[in-house]
This record gives C-alpha cells, structure tokens and sequence, in this order.
C-alpha cells in the first residue's frame, strides 16, 4: 500500500471505533421497571435557591447510597448547588462528618441513631414510626441538628443464612440458635462488634457466643453466604436480594431486639437555616413515594443487577413523577 | 487541619495508646456499646499477626529459596531473577486482596497467598544475587577439591552468600508484618483491625495497632539480624570486620 492510502486506512479505523464507542456509550438501558402510580408532586426550581450550596452525604451501603442520590437529585431540580460525598462510612463516621460540617446532611435510621447514638436499650426504641421519630428529634436537636420527617418504609438489621442452611440446621428464629451457634461463624460490619443492635445484642440479650465473628465490609455481606466464608450473616430487611431470590432466609427476631427504624434525613441547622424552607420540603416530598416494596426493588437493581446509584435514583424520581 | 500539633497533644495520645493496650477501654463511640483494648484483645490480634506473617514468609522462602540458590548456582535465568524483583515491587497489595477476596472468597489462605507473593521478590532476587556473587576462584577450588555440586551450594555458596540473602530475608518479612495489617479487609483481624477500624476502637486504637506492628517488624528484624550473625561463616565475619576496620 501507499503512504497515504496506508493512512486513509487508519484513519477510516480510528473513525469507526469512536462511532462504535459513541453508539454504546450513548445506548440507553431502559429497564424502568418500578410501576408504580406517577402520583408526585412536581418540583418546581425556585431562585431563591440558586448560590445555596448543600453537600449531601450517605453512609457506606447500597440503599444509602440509592437514598443520597434520590435526595440529591431532588435538590438540585429545586434550584440548589449539589454535591454528594456518598459513602462517608459507617454511622458514627457520618454523624461526625455530619457535626463537622463536611456535608449538609445525611440520611439515618431511627433504630440506629436511638441505640447507637443516644444509648437507647433496644426494648425502649418505639415499635411507632412517628414515636420514634419524635425521640429521635428531640435528642438530634440536643446535638444541633434537625430530623427531618421519616420515610414509609422502615429497615431492620436481621440475621440471616442460606435457605439450605436453615434447613440443615432446622432453626427459625434466632432464640433458636442457642446451643448451636458455637460451631456458627457470624460475619458483620466491623462495627457490629459494638452494636446494641448487632453482636453486641446477640451476645448481651440472646446470651449467644458463636465460633467466630468475621468483621466485613457491608457490601460483603451476602458474598461471605454464597462462598461459605460465613455460616450467619447481619442482613438488611430491605435488602433486594431477599426480595429477588429464594436462597436466603432471615431468622425471626423473636425477642424484638433488633429493631427497625425509618429513614430520617438528618442536617446540620446551620444548613437548614441557610438553605431555606425547600430544603425540608422536597426532601420529605420525594420521600414520600419510597415503600417498602419500592426501596426493596430499587436495591435490587443497584446490588443485583449492578446499575448505577444516580441512574436508579434518576428513574425512581422521573416514574414517580418528582421530575420531568 | 492547619493547625499543627501542640507537642504536649501528641505526647498525650502516645499515652491514650498506651493506655489502649494496657486496659480495656469503653468504646469510644457506641453509647452503650462495649469494651475495647487491653491486654487480652491485644494479645489475640498479635498472635493473628503473627500466625499470617509466618505461614505467609514460610510460603514465600519456601517457593523462592531453592528456585533462586539452583538458578544462581547454574548461572541461569538472570534476567528471569531481576525481573521477577522489579514486577514484584510493583505489585499493589491491596489491589491483590481484594482481587483474591472477589474471586476466591475470605480467609486464612487467600490472605497468605496474597502475602507470600509480596515477599517471593525480594528473597529470590536477593538469594539468586547473593549466589551469583560469590567469589569466583572459591567456586573454582572447590570443585578442584572433588565437592559435587550439592556439595559446593551447601558449603560453598550459601554460606558466603548469607549476608545478601538474609538482607532478602529482612525486607521480605518486614514488608509482610508491615502489609499483614491490611489482612483486615479479608476478614482476618489481624493487629490491622485496630488501625482500619478507627470507629470502633477510636483514635488511641489506631495509634496502638501503629506501634504495635511497628514494635512487632523491629523485633523481627532484630531476631532476623542474630540469626544472620549466628550462620555467617567466621571467615567472612573477620574479613568485614577487618575491611571496617581499615
């Protein structure tokens, strides 16, 4: 071949692989398969927003990640300057990213912020979603900061195992694992050591000891199942795994220890008062939609069928008919 | 954080830490959460430590000895033995854990696995080295003197070559006590857990597990530096000495 007939060559090649990459870079997964009724309440972009900057933050998890993205989105559809520093860590993490004023605000869990931040026993956390929203307020609002109104749907941390497991070892609920739970390994968050609501709480309240703790990140939690790393795991009530398949059962909390809490948006009132009454407002507007059949769903999607965080949470916002 | 440090304020944490490791403290964070530090829980995360440290540079001396000592010996795989030291430097860690943990699982052998690889390079460039490097005309009057080959590795070569090989030693086992903190993300709770979980054991924690591991590389080193002493051959002892000395 000639010089230049060699370069046409390469060029017409290099050509075609950017249009091949921008044809599959720009292919739309279209998978919208939440249904449910677009009944939302618009939000609208207000001015006075423009130039108030907020940072919303989330803890270290699928589903908070799932929820920092929704409420960011909306904010930013609200007029707001957003940026998000997702996956600060664990609860304590967050709340001291929180005091410090490195985000505006993040989303916590009732039961959570009652037993792990105030010392609440977990017998004294309120059953009530709105009785435990108003403990949980006025405690927050000791520490400076302000809750915002709770989620519908409630989320608990549960022990859970494989199906087949379960029927090996023929228990149902976790009183259950008393005398068997030595030869068990029981994997968890690092943190779970000292949770009320986790080791801590199956060890002091159920008086059970098991063969050996295995700390873990939390995305781990159902791999350390499926690969035998672990013979218990701590798992999330709403977690899209156990909605999606069979494989796993949760052992039922048959003292009521372990005990679920709404999703309260948590700020800092430095943030509330700068950024005005939308702030509030869109958060607990386009929560509003988020049950627990729906949270179990969009969970799914980001933990099973590995999408996108911001791409879910932009759906879930577009179908429920948040934003356009 | 622009400030610096008032000495007094880091004096001060040294002893928090200290404090950790002594007695058994209340969690820093969890209201009503449990007990952290002291001797007991110490003393477990220690014997972890050390427990993946040895079986992972047992691993490691045991793949890359012989192969370096039978390549030095017959002068082969040069390039083979340097590039192998070069890559290995390269490898990053953490990346390989979290590799052998997506794909193979946790545990006690994924986590020697990853360690040994860590310390293979330095063992097998050094010792392939130190072989390489003994002095020619001893080789030769060696085997003038009828030893066979086995023969002149074990009396020959490996002793002349303790020196650089135990320098192999060193740093591999200092670099796996160092990088077995990190076995933490692999599930074992190595003296790591203290250092990567500053949410349950608090600042004093990780500033403890820091020195510990630190306190644990320093006594290894020293215990690596009497062995080397111990099996260098008194000749080679007295010509250092006298090459120092003039």
């Amino acid at each position: 071949m000639t010089r230049s007939a060699r370069l046409r060559a390469l060029f017409a090649l290099i050509a075609a692989l950017v249009l091949a990459f921008t044809v599959a870079a720009c292919g739309d997964d279209d998978d919208s398969t939440t249904s449910e009724e677009t009944s939302g309440t618009a939000i609208e972009s207000n001015p006075d927003n423009e130039g108030v900057e907020l940072t919303i933050g989330s803890k270290n998890f699928d589903e908070q990640f799932i929820l920092g993205e929704i409420y960011a989105q909306a904010l930013e559809a609200a007029g707001y300057t957003v940026k998000t520093d997702l996956n600060l860590g664990s609860e304590q993490v967050a709340l001291k990213a929180l005091q410090e004023g490195e985000v505006s605000g993040y989303p916590e869990y009732t039961s959570t912020a009652l037993t792990s931040f105030f010392g609440f026993a977990p017998e004294d956390v309120p059953g009530d979603a709105q009785q435990a929203y108003e403990d949980s307020a006025d405690e927050f609002e000791k520490e400076g900061l302000v809750a915002f109104a709770p989620t519908p749907f409630s989320s608990a941390n549960a022990v859970g195992l494989l199906t087949s497991t379960q029927e090996d070892l023929d228990v149902e609920t976790i009183s259950d694992l008393e005398g068997v739970s030595e030869d068990l390994t029981l994997a968890g968050s690092p943190e779970c050591r000292e949770r009320i609501d986790c080791l801590k709480g199956l060890e002091d309240n159920y008086g059970l000891s098991f063969a050996k703790f295995t700390p873990v990140d939390i995305e781990l939690r159902y791999q350390v199942l499926d690969k035998g790393d672990a013979d218990l795991s701590i798992l999330f009530t709403t977690d899209g795994q156990l909605a999606e398949s069979d494989d796993y059962t949760l052992l039922e909390d048959d003292q009521g220890l372990l005990p679920a809490g709404n999703v309260l948006f948590i700020a800092s009132q430095d943030a509330v008062d700068e950024a005005g009454p939308d702030f509030q407002e869109t958060i607990e507007n386009v929560q509003a939609s988020l049950t627990l059949e729906v949270m179990q769903e969009l969970n799914a999607r980001v933990s099973l069928d590995r999408e996108k965080p911001e791409d879910v949470a932009a759906d879930y916002l577009q179908e429920a008919g948040y934003v356009e | 954080m622009s400030e610096l440090l008032p000495v007094a304020d880091v004096i001060s944490s040294f002893g928090d830490a200290f404090d950790f490791i002594v007695s058994p403290q209340p969690s820093p964070f969890a209201a009503g959460g449990g007990e952290v530090g002291g001797p007991a829980e110490v003393l477990d995360k220690l014997v972890e430590h050390l427990k993946i440290s040895g079986a992972s540079f047992a691993l490691a001396v045991v793949v890359a000895l012989p192969v370096a000592v039978w390549l030095g010996h017959r002068g082969r795989g040069e390039g083979f033995a340097i590039a192998i030291g070069n890559a290995g430097r390269a490898i990053p860690e953490l990346a390989l854990i979290a590799f052998t943990v997506a794909f193979i699982g946790l545990g006690f052998a994924n986590v020697v696995f990853a360690l040994a690889v860590l310390g293979i390079p330095p063992i097998l460039t050094n010792t392939f080295v130190g072989i390489r490097q003994v002095n020619r005309d001893a080789v030769e009057a060696a085997r003038g003197m009828g030893m066979t080959g086995w023969e002149v590795v074990r009396r020959v070569e490996l002793p002349l070559a303790v020196p650089t090989i135990f320098t192999g030693l060193r740093t591999a086992a200092i670099n796996i006590i160092a990088t077995a903190t990190i076995a933490t993300l692999a599930g074992q709770t190595t003296l790591g857990d203290f250092i990567i979980n500053r949410n349950v054991f608090g600042d004093e924690g990780v500033l403890a597990g820091a020195m510990l591991v630190a306190a644990l590389a320093i006594a290894v080193e020293l215990t690596l530096a009497g062995i080397q002493r111990a099996l260098t051959p008194r000749g080679l002892r007295l010509e250092r000495a006298t090459s120092a000395a003039a």
